[in-house]
């Protein structure tokens, strides 16, 4: 905690690049952190859609970042997370509605999963760890950092998975170039009818995305060790990296999740 | 010092088991030869060349992923050899050569070696490789060649459990005891499998545990199922990949319980499952996801079965002792 603090004084001479590359990869939301891994898995059978959703998240995650920074000595303690709700709530709603009204495919495409950026664990996280603490500025610079870090993860699933899935690239592209007036270019597909190869289905279903997801943590932790960084694990509250942040694990009380995962 | 010779006191163990992982998995190849040889005489000679891609490519892959991960090599103990050959044996003999390579590559580098090698896998590996396949490839694990058409012009047909029993086009009971049906390329032949499955049971490398129980509980429902009637136990028995999956794919030992009580209630539990899949379930592919699921609960069934120590006190003894306290 003492850290904290003095990093909060600190914040607006530290150079905001480091606030913004941190989320990119050493505190990359997805591959690092483990967060929001609901809409990791289930939106990204293509990289239209990976990137739709990282950019709605991304919108969200740095309007929510702003608004929260600018609330943060108005908001008592006590009733934070459902004031931090209502403010990320009223952001998603106008994303989707913006998604609905201009980009009606990808609304089509994305689902349900729209709505619940309200309850990804990313634009809480970062609410709590981070705005709820920070001037606007870096928490800006913050949640934009967070939520490139976050679009570049599931861009790069949604890569994998959609060419050895369904042996297309940019495929939907059109939906999203429409915005932009540009026509005629709805993604490439590599592995036609009648090639000699067929798509391996099983990386577009539920199963692929958990090994894609794992396999894509695997290279991450490598690279993190590779840099002396502690890997990413689901084994409790003092490997998670949110740890230093956590106001419940400062108290000594620490997640549920961890007394489960060890009895 | 005894007639001049020394008194050499050794660590223990002093008795030593001849057995051995490569003897073992040595023995379960020797078991699947008949099948290899019926599936070869019943789909035609395309049956080599697929089980040598499947068999080298799942070699090929332990020897890189554990090359690349720097441990010790393990292709000695001959047990991808096993997973490669199993796998070949769960495929159609029709497969393009590519897809049994994938397959072969998914046993042994996500199922296998992603959890640390043999010994270290949660599922069966060639079992998940086929699902995998299933999954990926429908149309090419579908395609059902129909048996000895090799001879002439290849033809396919369904399955034995696809077309039903007494229905039209269901192959008869002799016909189903030798295999002569359309089916995996190792599954078909009943006395190949089971005389591979003997074997085993005979050099003591499964235990007969999962084998009866699992083959039981399947004709137990299907005797209540078809109302008493012998022939349909025999066409479900027969049909699809009971043999191949109770003799040679539940009995792996590092995705099956432990203890004989533990694995009979793995046995019972894949024939549940099995049953319910056949009976009521659209989709045909009972034994895979069968004994995938139950490997999926050994380790609560073996938590489950762990043996009394013995002279401590008895569960309800302690319960009392507790309750006075």
């Amino acid at each position: 905690m003492a850290k904290q603090t003095k990093l909060a004084k600190n914040s607006e001479k530290k150079s905001l690049r480091k606030e913004f590359t941190k989320g990119l990869i050493s505190e990359n939301p997805t591959m690092r952190l483990v967060l929001g891994t609901c809409p990791t898995l289930a939106v990204t059978t293509s990289i239209v859609n990976a990137l739709g959703m990282g950019v709605s998240a991304m919108i969200v995650l740095v309007c929510s970042n702003i608004v929260i920074s600018a609330l943060r000595k108005v908001i008592p303690s006590k009733v934070r997370i459902p004031a931090y709700i209502v403010i990320i709530a009223s952001f998603v709603t106008i994303v989707q509605m913006i998604v609905k009204a201009f980009v009606p495919a990808l609304d089509k495409s994305l689902g349900v999963f729209l709505p619940l950026i309200v309850v990804n664990c990313i634009i809480l996280g970062r609410a709590e760890a981070f705005a709820g603490k920070n001037p606007v500025l870096a928490s800006a610079v913050d949640g934009l950092g967070m939520g490139v870090g976050f679009t570049f993860a599931l861009c790069c699933m949604g890569a994998i998975r959609e060419v050895i899935g369904a042996g297309t690239i940019f495929a939907g592209a059109e939906s999203l170039l429409s915005i932009a007036g540009i026509t005629g270019f709805d993604g490439f597909t590599l592995i036609g009818e009648n090639s000699l190869f067929s798509p391996m289905t099983i990386f577009i279903l539920a199963p692929g995305g958990f090994f894609t997801f794992g396999i894509l943590m695997a290279c991450a932790n490598k690279l993190a060790e590779r840099k002396g960084k502690p890997k990413a694990e689901l084994g409790g509250c003092s490997a998670c990296p949110m740890a230093k942040n956590c106001a419940l694990l400062a108290k000594g009380e620490g997640c549920e999740e961890k007394e489960e995962a060890e009895a | 010092m005894v007639n001049g010779k020394k008194l050499v006191v050794s660590a223990s163990p002093h008795l030593r088991s001849t057995q051995t992982t490569t003897r073992i998995m040595l023995d379960v190849i020797l078991s699947l030869i008949p099948a290899l040889i019926a599936a070869i005489f019943i789909f035609g000679p395309r049956v080599i060349p697929v089980t040598a891609v499947s068999i080298s490519s799942a070699v090929l892959a332990e020897y890189v992923s554990r090359k690349v991960m720097k441990r010790h090599q393990t292709i000695g103990d001959l047990s991808a050899v096993v997973t490669g050959l199993i796998l070949a044996l769960n495929l159609p003999v029709s497969i393009p050569y590519w897809i049994a390579a994938i397959g072969s590559i998914v046993a042994i580098v996500v199922v296998k070696q992603f959890f640390g090698g043999i010994g270290q896998n949660f599922a069966n590996p060639a079992i998940t490789a086929r699902i995998v396949l299933l999954l990926s490839f429908g149309p090419q694990m579908g395609n059902w060649v129909t048996p000895l058409s090799w001879k002439t012009a290849v033809t396919t047909s369904a399955t034995p459990l696809a077309v039903g029993y007494g229905n039209a086009g269901a192959p008869s009971l002799t016909d189903m005891l030798l295999g002569l049906r359309g089916g995996c390329l190792g599954e078909t032949c009943a006395v190949a499998l089971i005389l591979g499955g003997v074997y085993l049971i005979a050099r003591k490398v499964i235990s007969p545990a999962i084998p009866l129980t699992y083959i039981g509980t399947v004709a137990l429902i299907m005797l209540i199922a078809g109302k008493g009637d012998l022939g349909f136990v025999a066409y479900q028995i027969m049909g699809g990949g009971l043999l191949l999956g109770a003799f040679f794919m539940a009995t792996d030992y590092s995705t099956c319980p432990i203890k004989v009580r533990g694995k009979i209630i793995f046995g019972i539990g894949c024939g549940i499952i099995t049953s319910l899949i056949r009976l009521f379930a659209s989709m045909t592919e009972a034994v895979s996801f069968a004994i995938l699921l139950m490997n999926l609960l050994v380790p609560f069934i073996d938590r489950a079965t762990i043996p009394k120590p013995f002279g401590t006190p008895k569960k309800e003894k302690k319960a009392k002792e507790a309750a006075e306290k």
